[in-house]
């Protein structure tokens, strides 16, 4: 799973072409720590049908920011640079809403 | 018939790991089942200043790991599975899982609470783009701005002290004229520059442009309504149980809240509950504790009582019933 950071964010997500999963994580989220294995088993699974990509915000702050995330964890989906959907918060993100969300999205 | 377990317990925060614990520390064949994060609402609380013997800045998450820890190595099984429903109508009981099932001689209910939503218009629109229940997770985001905290309990005063490291100015929004969180929590928060309080206040909206810009607050004394501006809001105003899988099967209050008595056992025989999903005056990590390690004791109990002949040395030895 690739690491996305504000030196490859533009190029990785933005400019390329079709969709992007995008996972925005932080040191101190626990919800986020505990899901990171489930979302790497998905990467396995899917990483071939989808672009999966992880994002520290705490080594990236003002780029969280910029793409308007204050709260983690949350998950976007981008298509062509456009962010199409996204979920938000502990309880919305499980393993199966992840899972959810690439499967509407991988080709 | 498969493995059964002594006692199968659901959630993996203080209650569920004291549990494990007891119970393996008992030689119960002891599971727990976990479908989220370990450590519960305690692993996404960083201050935790009131669990005796936590001293010197020990962080939620890290006490809570240890629990886990611990209650593992004494033999306790760790399972990460989301739980769907059970069947108590035979005496072995059986935890639906959604793949796959566990059976159980006895079930300890752990589940906890969770945190209940302010009900504000633009409150869902702008979660995780200003709007927060766990001031660990994106406190980060809100270095040098303003923040507001909604709520005057414990987890209220205790968070907005804590954002005070990241956040320029911190304003409590209270519905009431006093708070509910323990004295010295209210102290701390008192003599902190960056804390101010705005009384008998509701937020009636969350309002922004991609992210939070504001809210609007209603003084209930006088009517008036005023604009706010902020850029992050941080609710807690309570929990509610996290019940959905046992509604219907145990005895419940008005609230939702499980009802079991002092020895934690539900009106299921060979079903306790444990921890903030009962009833209860006091919801802390320590009383939690102490509801696992009371559940468990009386899991043994009921099983010695009920299951005599399935715990000789040899039956033991082959993992339980066979």
């Amino acid at each position: 799973m690739l690491d996305v950071n504000k030196d490859n964010f533009d190029e990785e997500v933005l400019q390329t072409a079709g969709p992007v999963l995008v996972d925005f994580w932080g040191e101190k989220c626990e919800p986020c720590k505990a899901l990171m294995p489930e979302v790497h088993r998905l990467a396995e699974q899917y990483g071939d049908k989808l672009k999966m990509c992880k994002l520290n915000t705490t080594e990236n702050r003002r780029l969280a920011i910029s793409q308007k995330v204050l709260g983690l964890p949350t998950f976007i989906v981008y298509k062509d640079g456009e962010r199409v959907k996204e979920i938000s918060g502990g309880e919305n993100c499980t393993p199966e809403a992840v899972e959810a969300l690439i499967k509407e999205f991988m080709k | 018939m498969g493995k059964v377990y002594d006692v199968a317990i659901i959630g993996g925060g203080p209650a569920g790991l004291s549990a494990g614990l007891y119970a393996s520390r008992a030689k119960m064949d002891a599971v727990i089942i976990e479908k989220g994060k370990w450590g519960g609402q305690a692993a996404t609380t960083e201050e935790l200043e009131n669990y005796p013997g936590s001293m010197e800045h020990p962080t939620g998450p890290k006490v809570m790991e240890r629990m886990k820890i611990q209650a593992e190595a004494f033999g306790t099984e760790c399972l990460k599975e989301d739980v769907t429903g059970f069947d108590f109508s035979d005496q072995i009981k059986t935890v639906k899982l959604s793949k796959g099932e566990i059976k159980a001689k006895a079930i300890i209910y752990a589940t906890g609470a969770q945190p209940m939503l302010l009900g504000a218009p633009g409150e869902l629109e702008f979660r995780g783009k200003g709007v927060s229940y766990c001031a660990t997770c994106d406190a980060d985001f809100f270095t040098e701005l303003d923040v507001v905290v909604i709520g005057g309990g414990d987890a209220a005063v205790e968070e907005a002290i804590y954002l005070t490291k990241f956040a320029e100015k911190v304003t409590i929004v209270h519905r009431r004229d006093e708070f509910r969180a323990a004295k010295s929590i209210v102290e701390n928060a008192m003599q902190n520059d960056k804390i101010s309080v705005i009384w008998n206040t509701v937020v009636e909206e969350i309002y922004g442009d991609g992210i939070v810009e504001g809210v609007k607050m209603k003084n209930i004394k006088n009517g008036e309504v005023t604009d706010f501006r902020t850029d992050g809001v941080f609710v807690f105003v309570g929990t509610k149980p996290i019940t959905e899988t046992i509604k219907g099967l145990v005895d419940m209050d008005a609230k939702g809240y499980i009802i079991a008595d002092e020895e934690m056992r539900t009106s299921v025989e060979g079903v306790f509950a444990a921890g903030d999903v009962r009833v209860k005056s006091l919801r802390q990590v320590i009383t939690a504790c102490a509801d696992g390690a009371i559940a468990a004791v009386n899991a043994e109990k009921y099983i010695e009582k009920n299951f005599e002949h399935i715990l000789l040395p040899d039956a033991k030895k082959e993992g339980g019933w066979v």
